[in-house]
């Protein structure tokens, strides 16, 4: 079996569009969420989510690579390109060598609304140009990434909800290991276009503390009303041990762990038992236990239900240890099917600077949060090996352990 | 009347090389009648479907895709949108 380690991360969020701003935003606790008109105008229930910075594309990429790229994708490239760079990989050695991509992404509403639109207006599919059909599919990330850096490994889209980007990572790992690939490019993206989340906003689970945009998202606190929507896109490089060594890549930290679960139970309320057999399946996976942690990244979303079970779930597995717990989504949102590859990328932007995030706006604990040590402050501390959860709709769960790299 | 149809036939080229420009990014000084016109813009199969839907959006008609069958040069190209966007 391979080690697999990252040797390259990127994002592009709401707090920060590179590896640097997004660094001084955990730091200090900085908020990604504001208030958009637009979805009030559009008779949305909560006008909160995440402002993200649009990017520019035109001088970058060329007209028809401009063409094919939804929302999304212009994240995932730019997070994807800072990876790589990050890595070492330029195109001499991606064209030398087999490196796949595994994205997670679920969606990409916003060209199918409009593409549906132009056809109403004007009863002719011929007039939708070029664009739509690349946009419009789930796999539009890995479609497109896999043409822009002409990859010549592995090429699919994982759709699990909001664990998409954490499976990813996941299904990259369990492929180096077992020495199918030598890299991956993984990662998560999420839309952030009000067309994205009108049929979830309708659900009623998002926060509605919309005069206080940068308290609404507040995992874990009594007080939580919801989950804030947001996105951008998170890439993580894995590649095995022996691969990064050969060419003298400076490796980042190691993937140790990964554990999945089903619920096997309602469509959109989460269980106890599924996240705590998940995360159970990943210390297994790592041959760690609980006392071995030093810092978990929640999945927590500020919802109701979803907090106080995963509260549960991770008391059921660590016990009164205290080991730090905070949830970016305070700070960031729910970035949706980019969250679980965000927030390695946080974890790892933390490790490599010895500090944890604060779980912002937790000012008061429930029953089952106050059995958990959650870092409502930054923390000072050095961290050798995190946990990351993420769950979505339908009951799917994934874990990721990563660690500090030692020879 | 002439002198009517010789400006408005500028302007509908002044209209295409601006399209080539802004929508294609090729160079204003590589775009001249008598070159291929497939060639000048690296036009593949997706870019022909882009330019009927910029042509619909500027000229008011919509081409046919055996209409391109003739148009070899950016001056078939001109000739072809002048006659079509006047009838």
């Amino acid at each position: 079996m391979n080690r697999v380690v990252i040797t390259g991360i990127g994002i592009y969020s709401t707090i920060g569009t590179n590896l640097d701003k997004v660094r001084e935003s955990l730091f200090n606790g900085q908020s990604g969420i504001g208030f958009e008109q637009l979805r009030k105008d559009f008779g949305f229930r909560s006008a909160l989510t995440g402002v993200i910075e649009k990017p520019q594309l035109k001088g970058i990429l060329d007209r028809r690579t401009r063409i094919m790229l939804p929302e999304q994708g212009e994240y995932a490239y730019l997070a994807s390109a800072e990876a790589l760079k990050m890595a070492g990989m330029d195109e001499g050695f991606l064209d030398k060598n087999e490196v796949g991509i595994l994205y997670g992404n679920d969606s990409s509403s916003a060209p199918v609304i409009e593409s549906n639109d132009i056809v109403r207006e004007k009863r002719d599919t011929q007039l939708l140009g070029s664009g739509y059909i690349f946009q419009s599919m789930n796999s539009t990330v890995t479609m497109n990434l896999a043409t822009i850096f002409k990859l010549k490994g592995v090429n699919f889209t994982i759709s699990a909800a909001c664990a998409s980007g954490s499976h990813s990572i996941g299904i990259g790992y369990v492929l180096i290991k077992q020495g199918l690939q030598n890299a991956i490019i993984c990662g998560g993206a999420q839309e952030l276009n009000f067309q994205s989340m009108a049929s979830f906003d309708g659900l009623g689970a998002f926060s509605i503390r919309e005069s206080d945009p940068t308290k609404a998202s507040r995992p874990f606190d009594r007080s939580r009303d919801g989950l804030v929507p947001s996105g951008g896109a998170a890439t993580v490089i894995l590649e095995s041990y022996e691969s990064a060594m050969k060419r003298g890549a400076t490796i980042l930290a190691e993937v140790i762990g990964y554990g999945f679960s089903s619920n096997a139970a309602q469509i959109s309320q989460p269980t106890v038992e599924g996240p705590a057999r998940s995360i159970m399946m990943a210390m297994r996976d790592a041959g760690l236990q609980a006392k071995d942690l030093d810092y978990i990244n929640a999945h927590a979303t500020s919802t109701p239900i979803g907090d106080a079970h995963e509260a549960k779930a991770i008391y059921s597995v660590i016990g009164d240890l205290n080991v730090p717990v905070s949830s970016t989504k305070s700070m960031t949102g729910h970035e949706c099917w980019m969250a679980g590859a965000s927030e390695v990328v946080y974890g790892m932007l933390m490790m490599q600077n010895d500090f944890i995030a604060p779980n912002i706006n937790f000012e008061n604990p429930d029953e089952d949060s106050a059995k958990l040590f959650i870092a409502d402050k930054r923390l000072e501390k050095n961290i050798d090996v995190f946990l990351s959860n993420s769950f979505g709709f339908g009951g799917t769960n994934s874990t990721l352990i990563i660690k500090k790299f030692k020879k | 009347m002439a002198e009517t149809s010789t400006l408005n036939n500028e302007l509908i080229i002044t209209k295409i090389n601006t399209i080539f420009v802004e929508e294609f990014e090729v160079d204003e000084s590589v775009i001249s009648p008598e070159k291929n016109l497939k060639e000048t813009l690296d036009l593949d199969s997706l870019d022909y479907v882009d330019l009927v839907v910029l042509v619909d959006e500027n000229f008011g008609f919509k081409p046919k895709a055996e209409d391109f069958t003739t148009i070899i040069t950016i001056q078939d190209f001109y000739n072809f949108v002048i006659t079509r966007a006047g009838v």
